[in-house]
């Protein structure tokens, strides 16, 4: 990016040794009149600079709230923090002023989300979106953010993008909105991209198209990715490591190629074995019994034990805590060597 | 869009004849002898009935004479005539003398809904199940409840005779004061309304996904809400009130009763009252027409503002 009007982060920088981002046993639940929903149960990962991290999990596993939370974008009331610590550069923002999180939004850590139509706002122009941050939050001038803008949505490969900036969001076609999403996100050079499930309500191919922009935009910004998806095949070719989320809990933590090789975890394991493979005939697909617990009731012990194959005694009375494996690899599994070998074989 | 509005402006010819037909209809049909009605209680001479027969062509009987009778009504309500009303005044000149009387009125009662409810609705949108949110909810409820007809006494018992803050009726030349507390009485239930409206769009509108992505930009709380949640909420209100406009220009009947404001409500009222067919007719056709219009305005208004909506 050779543009000067964004002023460098100062070099207060990440600390040595420290991660770009890092979150610490982070716990949050909704208050509803219902009772209280324990949506994330102590949710420690990180992030290096020029990394791409993926959070996989279903819908409900807590992985867009936890992005939330980083972001600072979370409704509160009824979400409510109640512990834990999110680092960026060495220093937690949960203690830091609305005002303090708002300057990081957008410019040191940006968010797309799923579905562009929706989070686009449905009476601007594109253009008008994208320049919006550029004016608000780099003080650019009406045309400098206008050009700004062409700019960036050259940078996402919108074609005729001069053409197209005063153009709606519902005249765009569901990738296209996508990329100006992406576009937005991109205007003040964040150093982390959180991309939350930003293939979902997309065709297929679109799909590839937009995951393939978003690994050459990674690499050619040297930003830092988080990739929040339920989708293991979107993962394999653009992540470096994986956090599999279950029940508001990381329940495996492993660098891609180990955990497809030789998932640690009942979870992971059932998750693997329910995507067909090209490559072996005639396979019986198999599912993972039972539903997603109700975040008002989680079980006991390990919130997966009512689902898992492997269950015993022990997982119904005592959570387990993270087991290291060695690679930096962790399960919260009781007998994840166990599972590990298992998958291994 | 210009295919769009020749297509409504033919549809408006169309409804134009079929309501003043139907007016016409029902408002004639009625009579027994129209000209025994014209006269009231005086004696009709042999010469003056046969000349009124003549005149308005009331020897052709049955179907066929009615729509001959329509026909020439309507030819000369094309030519700008409405005709004479029963107490041989030109309607054109009465409507004249009325109208900017309760366009004044209406736009009143317009500026009330907005200044008051279009703010309060975006206050209680925005502080949902606050105190402020709770009682605007009674409030309007309230006066949602309560028909106009005795609304409207009310407030001139209260507010212009015991308490003698506004005028209590507005005469024949009203002035702006005068035209105050009726325009707030009418204008109370357009209020009302454009509140209930305004709370829920803000209130709906803050949930919405690209409030949570403005957010993430990092744009502050108040442009937010200034900008993108007010664009988008205003839309439906906006529209609600291009309507309500229309309503309240069409006359005002009750309001006008009561206060004795001489506006189109209280002529068309009147010439109910005194059974005066060509007078109601004749109000009735010019009302139709500036609801035409005015809803027409208000399609238009609304794919200006919402640039989701297309017409073809």
């Amino acid at each position: 990016m050779t543009h000067s009007t964004v002023q460098p982060t100062p070099a207060s920088a990440t600390p040595e040794g420290g991660h770009l981002l890092e979150l610490r046993d982070l716990h949050v639940e909704f208050r509803t009149n219902e009772g209280v929903a324990r949506v994330i149960n102590g949710v420690s990962y990180h992030l290096d600079a020029g990394e791409t991290l993926a959070v996989l999990g279903e819908s409900g596993s807590g992985k867009s709230v936890t992005a939330q939370a980083i972001m600072g974008i979370l409704d509160t009331p009824p979400a409510v923090v109640r512990s834990g610590q999110i680092l960026y550069q060495g220093q937690d923002l949960l203690t830091r002023s609305e005002e303090q999180r708002r300057q990081v939004r957008g410019k040191e850590i940006a968010m797309i989300f799923q579905d562009a139509l929706s989070a686009l706002n449905p009476v601007f122009p594109v253009g008008w979106q994208i320049g919006e941050t550029l004016r608000q939050r780099a003080g650019m001038s009406r045309a400098d953010a206008r050009r700004r803008a062409i700019e960036l949505m050259d940078l996402v490969k919108i074609p005729g993008a001069a053409k197209r900036i005063g153009d709606y969001p519902h005249q765009f076609s569901g990738g296209m909105r996508q990329r100006v999403m992406i576009a937005m996100a991109l205007a003040l050079d964040p150093k982390v991209l959180i991309a939350d499930e930003p293939t979902t309500a997309l065709d297929v191919t679109v799909q590839a198209q937009i995951m393939d922009l978003l690994a050459d935009l990674r690499r050619d910004l040297n930003m830092a990715m988080i990739l929040i998806t339920h989708d293991l095949g979107v993962v394999a070719g653009v992540a470096d490591r994986i956090a599999v989320m279950y029940a508001g809990r990381i329940v495996e933590h492993a660098d891609v190629r180990s955990l497809y090789k030789a998932p640690a975890h009942p979870y992971t394991k059932g998750l693997l074995e329910s995507i067909p493979r090209m490559d072996v005939r005639g396979q019986e697909l198999s599912t993972i019994k039972g539903l997603p617990p109700n975040l008002m009731r989680i079980p006991s012990g390990c919130p997966f034990h009512p689902r898992c194959p492997y269950v015993q005694q022990v997982c119904v009375d005592v959570v387990p805590h993270d087991l290291v494996l060695g690679d930096g690899r962790t399960s919260e599994c009781h007998f994840a060597q166990e599972v590990r070998d298992d998958s291994a074989r | 869009m210009f295919r769009y509005i020749l297509r409504r402006l033919l549809q408006m010819v169309l409804a134009f004849f079929g309501t003043t037909l139907i007016v016409y209809a029902l408002m004639f049909a009625g009579q027994g002898d129209p000209i025994q009605a014209l006269a009231g209680e005086r004696p009709v001479t042999e010469a003056q009935r046969a000349y009124l027969t003549e005149k308005y062509h009331l020897d052709a009987t049955g179907v066929g004479g009615f729509f001959y009778r329509y026909f020439d009504y309507v030819k000369s309500l094309l030519q700008g005539d409405l005709g004479q009303s029963l107490t041989g005044r030109q309607i054109g000149d009465i409507l004249q003398a009325a109208w900017p009387v309760t366009v004044k009125l209406a736009l009143i009662a317009l500026a009330v809904a907005i200044i008051f409810g279009v703010t309060a609705g975006v206050i209680a949108g925005i502080r949902r199940a606050s105190i402020f949110d709770n009682s605007t909810l009674v409030l309007t409820l309230l006066v949602l409840g309560i028909p106009t007809i005795v609304l409207a006494p009310l407030a001139q018992y209260f507010l212009g005779v015991r308490w003698q803050l506004f005028p209590p009726t507005a005469g024949s030349e009203p002035t702006f004061y005068a035209l105050l507390l009726p325009g707030i009485v009418l204008g109370s239930l357009s209020l009302a309304t454009a509140l209930r409206l305004t709370r829920t769009s803000v209130a709906e509108n803050l949930r919405a996904d690209y409030v949570r992505t403005a957010r993430s930009k990092g744009l502050v709380k108040r442009r937010i809400v200034t900008v993108h949640v007010l664009r988008n909420s205003l839309i439906p209100v906006v529209t609600f009130l291009g309507v309500e406009l229309g309503n309240l220009m069409s006359g005002a009947i009750i309001t006008e009763g009561v206060f004795n404001i001489p506006g189109v409500g209280f002529n068309l009222f009147r010439g109910i009252r005194t059974e005066d067919g060509p007078l109601v007719v004749g109000i009735v056709s010019v009302l139709v027409v500036v609801y035409l219009v005015s809803n027409l305005v208000v399609d238009v208004l609304y794919a200006v503002l919402d640039p989701r909506i297309r017409y073809e």
